[in-house]
C-alpha cells in the first residue's frame, strides 16, 4: 500500500507504478467492478489549505476527512451545498469519508433539486493522470470559464481519469432553520405529483422525498425547506394551501427530527439491513413511479422528486432490461463483488459516447492503471 | 492577433465545397458570394474580421450533420456560430473555414413544468427561452448582458454567467442535456430529464468547451418558478475597500443575495453623465439584489442595511416601489452604453478572490497612470467576476496595442492573485495567448488531449482558445 504525503510525491507513486492501482480515500464508497490493483490511499494527502468565508470557497487536499471540512464551515456558519450521502450505513463500510472520495464519486443528497450536485459546487480540481504528471483544472473563485472544464470531468469519474490531490469549492451559508413538511398515505403517483407542485412553487423547496413504506410501514412524503424563521414558516403556511387536496399535512420543526428525516432518505437508511441488491435509478421525475414498478424491486425509495429511485432488488438480477424504455440510467451500488463483476455497475453508453469515454480514459490513463474497469 | 495561415489547398476547392453543400442545404442556406460573407466577418470582438470561406444556415440536426460530414470529407476547418455576440472573438472565421451559424434553428421542442425542463434548438436566444416560459410563472436562470441576442448555443460554448449566478449558478448548472454533432458527423444524446450523467460526465465538459468539441443543435434546459418578488438596495461608500469588506460581511451574516453589483467612481460618473440615474458621486457604490414575497424581502433587506450601516455609507437606499428598483438598476444596466458614449472600450472579465478587491482596484488604477489609459470597473462582487472597462481611441494609431497590453496585465494580475483570466466570456482569440500565465504546459496538455478525442483532426473552431504555437502540430496533421 502507498500512502504519499505530498502532491509530488503522489506523482512519484504514480509514475512508478508497476501494475494495477487500486486508489482509496476512506474506503468507504466500494462501488463498482472490483480492483484488485496495489492500493494507493490518499488519506494522508489531508488538510484544509485556505478557507474565506467572506468569499465562500474552500480548498483541501483530498484526503482530508469530510467531517473535518463541514466542522470548520459549520464553525463560520456555512456548509457544503450539495448534502453528500454517506455510504457507510447502506454498504456496511467503516472508515472516514475523505473529501476526494466524494468528488470523485461525485456524491450528492436531497439538496441536489435546488443547490445542484457536487460537481456543481467544485470550483476547481488538481490531480496526477496515468502518466504521473501533475495536472490543474478551475481554480478558487466561483465564476471560471478559462479552458475546459476538466472540473466536472474529474467528478464522478472515479478515479479512472486520475487521482485527485486537491479540490476547490463553493461553499453556502447554512440555513437558520429547516421544517419539513409531512403527507401520509399517498400512493406513488400522487406523490410524485405533490412533489412536483411544490417543485414548480415560488417557494423554494430544499428537498422532495416519498418512502411507500415510512417508519410505520405506510407511505410518508416528504418536503423540505430551509431559511430564516420567519420565512420557513411563511413558506411552510403556503405550501400547506398549495398542496391542500393531498390530504392532510403535518409541519416538522425539530432540529433533530428534520435533521434525522433527511439523513434517513440521504443515506437510504431503510435499506441497510435488507438483503437485496441496491440500484440507484436516474430519470425524469415523473417517469419515477414507472421506473420503480418496471425495475421489479422488491422497495423502492424516492428522492430528488422522483428523479432518482432507490431499488432494493434480488441480488444478483440486471434491471436494465426492464428499465430500456425508459430514458434514463441505472446504477449497482450495492452487491456482492460476483455481481459486480458480472453486471456492469455503470450504464453501458451508447456506442458513439463509449468510444469517447474510452477515448478519454486512453488519453489521461494510457497505460490502463487508474481502478481499471471499475467503471466499465 | 495572429491567426493560422489559411490552406491554400481549401481556398482552391471553394467552388467544389459551396457546390457539395448546397447539395445538402436549402439555396439560401449557404452564403458564399464575397459580399454576403462579410456579414459574418467578425462578432462582438470587432476589432479582428476576416470573412469567411462560406456560411452556411442549417435549419434541423440532420442538416448540421451533413453540413460536418463534408467538411470532414474535405478536411476544411469549421467555426459554429450562435448569435456572433462573443466579446472573446470565439466565432471568428478564418479565410479557409466554413462558418456554421445556428441562427435558423430557433424552436422550442418541448416545455415539460412537472419536470421543471424545456427542450429548446440551439439558436434560440436565451431571453427566448424565458419568453416561451415566463407567461406561466417560469425562468431561465443564467442571464448574460447579451440575453436578448445571444444563442443558447454560444451560451454553452462559452458557459455563459450574468448578474444573478450568484444563486443560481451559470448554464453548466442549469444545462440537462444535449443534442450534438461530432465533426464527423455523427449525433450524439449527452443528458436529458435526469440530473446525473451514467459514467464519465461528458456533459459538463462540453460546456465551455467554445465549439470545439462539437456542434450544439438542441439543449434541454432547467428552468425555475419565478420569485414573488425581487428588490434591490444601493449603497454607496468613500473607499473601495469599505464596500469589500461590506461585500464581505453581507455573505458572512449568511444572507445570500440574488446579485452583488459593484460600480468604481469612474464607472459610476460616466454612466451618471449618460443615463441620469440619481447615483450619488461616491468612490464605490454597490446594488445588492434579494428575492422573495415582500416580508421576505424586507427581512433579508433590513439585515444588509444593518450592516451596511455599520462601515458608514454615503448613501443607502432601498426602493419603495417598482419604479424605484428600475432606477437603482438603470446606471448599472447602462454602464457599458454609458462608457461607449465617451469611447471605444475594451470590456475585460477576469475573476479574483473577493478578498483581493481593493488590491486590484489599487494596483488596476496604478497601471491606468502609467499606460495613460481611462478605465471604469464594473463587477459581480458576490463571485469576483471583474468587467473592467478600458477607454481608447480605436483611431489613433497605437491605442488598441496599448489597451490589449494593458488588459493583458490586468487579466495577469486576477491570475496572480488566485483568480482566472476569464469569468464568464470565454477564451477565444482574445485570451488564447494569456492562457500560458494560468496553466502549466502540461495542463494545456490535458485540455488538447480531450480535443483529440473529439476532433481528432482538429478541424472545430482550431485557431481559439489554445495559445497557436502549442496547437499547430495537430492542426496541420
Amino acid at each position: 500500500m502507498m500512502n504519499p504525503r505530498t502532491e509530488a510525491e503522489l506523482a512519484e507513486a504514480v509514475a512508478g507504478a508497476a501494475g494495477p492501482l487500486r486508489i482509496v480515500g476512506g474506503g468507504t464508497r466500494p462501488v463498482g467492478r472490483p480492483q484488485s490493483g496495489e492500493v494507493l490511499s490518499v488519506a494522508e494527502l489531508s488538510g484544509l489549505e485556505l478557507y474565506e468565508p467572506g468569499a465562500l470557497t474552500m480548498v483541501a487536499r483530498a484526503g482530508t476527512p469530510l467531517d473535518e471540512i463541514e466542522a470548520a464551515l459549520a464553525a463560520e456558519g456555512q456548509r457544503l451545498p450539495f448534502e453528500p450521502m454517506d455510504h457507510r450505513t447502506l454498504l456496511g463500510t467503516r472508515g472516514a469519508p475523505t473529501i476526494g472520495g466524494v468528488v470523485a464519486a461525485n456524491v450528492s443528497g436531497p439538496r441536489r433539486i435546488q443547490a445542484g450536485a457536487c460537481r456543481d459546487s467544485l470550483i476547481g480540481v488538481r490531480f496526477v493522470d496515468g502518466r504521473g504528471v501533475p495536472i490543474k483544472s478551475g481554480g478558487r473563485v466561483m465564476k471560471n470559464v478559462t479552458g475546459y472544464d476538466l472540473v466536472k470531468l474529474l467528478a464522478g469519474s472515479h478515479g479512472t481519469l486520475g487521482v485527485l490531490s486537491e479540490v476547490s469549492f463553493k461553499v453556502l451559508p447554512r440555513p437558520d432553520m429547516a421544517a419539513v413538511l409531512r403527507i401520509a398515505g399517498l400512493p406513488d403517483g400522487d406523490a410524485v405529483r405533490a412533489l412536483s407542485l411544490a417543485l414548480t412553487s415560488p417557494f423554494e423547496v430544499s428537498g422532495a422525498a416519498h418512502m411507500p413504506e415510512g417508519s410505520d410501514g405506510t407511505p410518508m412524503t416528504l418536503i423540505r425547506i430551509e431559511g430564516f424563521e420567519a420565512s420557513v414558516s411563511y413558506r411552510a403556511a403556503e405550501l400547506r394551501t398549495l398542496l391542500a387536496a393531498f390530504g392532510d399535512i403535518t409541519v416538522e420543526t425539530d432540529p433533530e427530527h428534520v435533521g434525522a428525516c433527511w439523513r434517513r432518505i440521504r443515506d437510504v437508511e431503510p435499506f441497510a439491513e435488507q438483503a437485496g441488491d441496491v440500484w440507484r435509478i436516474s430519470v425524469k421525475p415523473s417517469d419515477g413511479p414507472r421506473a420503480a414498478a418496471a425495475s421489479g424491486a422488491r422497495r423502492v425509495l424516492y428522492d430528488w422528486g422522483g428523479g432518482l429511485v432507490w431499488a432494493l432488488v434480488d441480488a444478483g438480477r440486471d434491471i436494465r432490461p426492464a428499465l430500456s424504455e425508459i430514458p434514463g440510467h441505472a446504477t449497482l451500488v450495492r452487491a456482492a463483488e460476483e455481481t459486480r463483476a458480472a453486471i456492469p455497475a455503470f450504464q453501458p453508453e451508447p456506442a458513439p459516447l463509449a468510444a469517447i469515454s474510452a477515448g478519454l480514459r486512453r488519453q489521461f490513463d494510457p497505460r490502463g492503471i487508474l481502478n481499471p474497469g471499475l467503471m466499465g | 492577433m495572429e491567426m493560422p495561415v489559411p490552406s491554400p489547398s481549401v481556398l482552391a476547392k471553394k467552388a467544389r465545397i459551396v457546390q457539395r453543400l448546397s447539395a445538402v442545404l436549402p439555396a439560401d442556406a449557404v452564403i458564399h458570394d464575397v459580399t454576403e460573407t462579410r456579414a459574418y466577418e467578425c462578432d462582438a470582438l470587432t476589432a479582428y474580421k476576416c470573412p469567411p470561406l462560406c456560411a452556411v444556415l442549417p435549419g434541423s440536426t440532420e442538416e448540421v450533420a451533413a453540413v460536418l460530414k463534408i467538411c470532414h470529407e474535405e478536411h476544411v476547418p469549421v467555426v459554429p456560430r450562435g448569435s456572433g455576440t462573443s466579446l472573446a472573438g470565439g466565432a471568428l472565421p478564418t479565410a479557409d473555414s466554413v462558418i456554421l451559424g445556428v441562427a435558423r434553428l430557433n424552436e422550442v421542442l418541448e416545455v415539460d413544468y412537472d419536470n421543471r425542463l424545456i427542450r429548446v434548438q440551439s439558436g434560440r436566444t436565451n431571453l427566448g427561452v424565458t419568453g416561451a416560459v415566463e407567461e406561466d410563472g417560469f425562468f431561465y436562470a443564467p442571464d448574460p448582458s447579451s440575453q436578448l441576442a445571444c444563442a443558447i448555443a454560444g451560451n454553452i460554448a462559452m458557459n455563459s454567467g450574468g448578474a444573478h449566478c450568484l444563486k443560481y449558478g451559470v448554464t453548466t448548472n442549469n444545462l440537462l442535456g444535449v443534442t450534438m454533432v461530432l465533426m464527423d458527423g455523427t449525433v450524439v444524446e449527452i443528458g436529458g430529464g435526469h440530473l446525473d450523467a451514467p459514467g464519465l460526465d461528458l456533459l459538463g465538459l462540453v460546456c465551455g468547451s467554445e465549439g470545439q468539441l462539437g456542434v450544439v443543435t438542441e439543449a434541454t434546459l432547467r428552468i425555475l418558478r419565478k420569485p414573488e418578488g425581487a428588490r434591490p438596495v444601493l449603497i454607496g461608500y468613500d473607499s473601495n475597500e469599505t464596500a469589500g469588506q461590506c461585500v464581505s460581511d453581507i455573505i458572512k451574516a449568511g444572507v445570500l443575495p440574488v446579485a452583488i453589483e459593484f460600480m468604481d467612481r469612474p464607472c459610476i460618473r460616466a454612466t451618471e453623465a449618460f443615463a441620469h440615474a440619481g447615483y450619488p458621486d461616491c468612490e464605490a457604490l454597490l446594488i445588492v439584489e434579494v428575492e422573495g414575497s415582500d416580508a421576505e424581502i424586507d427581512a433579508q433587506l433590513g439585515v444588509i442595511a444593518q450592516i451596511a450601516r455599520k462601515h458608514d455609507p454615503v448613501e443607502l437606499r432601498e426602493a419603495q416601489d417598482a419604479d424605484q428598483a428600475a432606477r437603482i438598476w438603470l446606471g448599472r444596466k447602462s454602464a457599458f452604453g454609458a462608457m461607449g458614449q465617451i469611447n471605444d472600450y475594451m470590456c475585460l472579465d477576469g475573476t479574483i478572490p473577493v478578498s483581493s478587491l481593493p488590491h486590484v482596484l489599487r494596483r488596476i488604477g496604478e497601471m491606468s497612470k502609467d499606460y495613460g489609459l481611462d478605465v471604469g470597473n464594473v463587477f459581480h462582487a458576490g463571485d469576483g467576476n471583474m468587467h473592467p472597462l478600458i477607454l481608447f481611441d480605436a483611431n489613433k494609431p497605437g491605442d488598441l496595442e496599448r489597451c490589449e497590453a494593458f488588459g493583458a496585465d490586468i487579466l495577469k494580475l486576477c491570475v496572480e492573485v488566485g483568480g482566472c483570466l476569464t469569468g464568464e466570456h470565454g477564451v477565444g482569440i482574445e485570451k488564447r495567448d494569456l492562457m500560458g500565465a494560468q496553466f502549466t504546459a502540461a495542463d494545456l496538455e490535458a485540455q488538447l488531449r480531450v480535443k483529440d478525442v473529439f476532433d481528432p483532426e482538429w478541424l472545430l473552431n482550431p485557431a481559439k482558445v489554445f495559445p497557436l504555437a502549442s496547437t499547430e502540430g495537430r492542426r496541420a496533421a
